[in-house]
């Protein structure tokens, strides 16, 4: 069984002076995880990163709830879409290196 | 060290209000912040010079000294000492002498990698910092506590390298950080060093430093995921009457049965003799020897006699 360190709701935002509203938004798009006990929301650790990525979306760059819904999943296909990059890129270094020199001139018979 | 022109990094006029910057900066980040643009160099310069001219003119004080001295910056401390001792005539009220600008800032978007690293942010111009000291100042303008920023950077290993679990020494704004880099760590990958990117702001937690990891090829193997590859010379005689040859492998030699008439180009699979598998401990690819037949050369009289006698035996 695995245990996970859970963040008050309620203090993260004091701390980050942002709206539980917000979270409760990101939540509901299925962009962070957040845990209900005792009518208190709580948030685990893990998640706290790509929230924080949120909140500098939001209140840096003023993108809005669904905004930030749209570019995360673009830039979870385009991180996707890197990976398989590099591993095609690989794939033809190695097609590359073993591909046979110039050919020779055809003479005609 | 050239003069930057921050109402034109921001692309805005010389009468722009703190709306049209803010706004102006805004459009700008969006387009190019390193969140929304992971690995691209250019992006992050980008974002860094918008940063920088955000973080000058959406500050009254620092947008007026800029306004000021900002053509003559390089004589613009000299300037200031001249009014000071002239009376203190010049600035008034509660704006700071020149020395007071950059204090109460440290790292932040500032900082860079020594050693083989380039960070993707970088720090904040020279002339900035001839002008204002050395700063921090987020996009934003104050908001709360916030992670620090995330640093990108590049580290070169060979394949030989990336086939073993090893540990590191990296310099990362003068600290020495020891990494253990996982066996079978692929050209291209990314690993993240939790908390040691830029220092967070108000006391928000450090951002993450993302390593990309650069594997330099190898003349005796190629690697493809976790199997590796290679080409064996094989000699005529063994070729076409079979036999044993040694092939190199990441561990050591093994021997190789050859069966007879093997033609050029056969490829023989060794299993688990290739690169071992990421974060999988024991698990290994398997190696590819692909067989080059390679003719004899020089061959003798006698030699050449043999092979017109098997020449017409097949005739």
């Amino acid at each position: 069984m695995s245990s996970e360190e859970l963040i008050s709701a309620r203090e993260f935002c004091t701390f980050h002076h942002v709206e539980l509203s917000f979270i409760q938004h990101l939540h509901d798009a299925g962009l962070v995880g957040m845990t209900v006990m005792d009518d208190s929301f709580f948030l685990p650790a893990g998640e706290l990163p790509a929230l924080e990525k949120f909140i500098r979306w939001h209140y840096e760059l003023a993108i809005n709830s669904e905004g930030i819904e749209a570019l995360s999943h673009v830039l979870q296909r385009m991180e996707a879409l890197l990976d398989e990059n590099r591993v095609l890129r690989n794939r033809l270094r190695r097609y590359e290196r073993d591909a046979p020199g110039p050919a020779e001139p055809a003479v005609e018979l | 060290m050239d003069f930057i022109d921050y109402y034109k990094v921001l692309g805005v006029g010389k009468d722009a209000t703190d709306e049209d910057i803010k706004k102006a900066y805004r459009k700008l980040a969006r387009k190019h912040h390193p969140d929304l643009n992971p690995n691209d160099k250019e992006a992050n310069k980008k974002f860094q010079q918008i940063n920088e001219a955000n973080e000058v003119l959406s500050d009254p004080e620092k947008r007026k000294k800029y306004d000021q001295y900002g053509k003559d910056w390089a004589h613009a401390e000299a300037f200031e000492k001249a009014q000071q001792s002239a009376g203190g005539r010049g600035r008034q009220g509660g704006a700071r002498g020149f020395e007071g600008f950059g204090e109460g800032f440290e790292g932040g978007y500032g900082g860079g990698f020594s050693g083989d690293f380039n960070s993707g942010e970088g720090g904040f111009s020279d002339f900035f910092e001839s002008l204002f000291g050395r700063s921090s100042g987020r996009g934003g303008g104050g908001r709360g506590q916030f992670r620090g920023q995330d640093y990108q950077a590049e580290l070169e290993i060979s394949l030989a390298d990336a086939a073993t679990t090893h540990q590191r020494v990296l310099t990362v704004n003068g600290k020495n950080i020891r990494i253990t880099i996982p066996a079978g760590v692929e050209n291209g990958q990314v690993i993240r060093l939790k908390g040691h990117g830029g220092p967070g702001t108000n006391g928000g937690p450090d951002g993450d430093l993302y390593i990309t990891f650069s594997v330099t090829e190898d003349p005796r193997w190629t690697r493809e995921g976790s199997d590796l590859h290679r080409k064996m010379p094989l000699d005529l005689y063994t070729a076409v009457l079979g036999g044993e040859v040694t092939v190199d492998t990441l561990t050591g030699k093994v021997k190789l049965k050859i069966k007879p008439e093997t033609q050029n180009g056969t490829q023989m699979r060794l299993k688990g003799k290739g690169f071992p598998v990421y974060k999988q401990e024991g698990k290994y690819g398997d190696l590819y020897v692909t067989l080059e037949l390679k003719l004899p050369t020089g061959l003798t009289e006698k030699e050449q006699e043999l092979f017109r006698q098997l020449a017409a035996l097949k005739h």
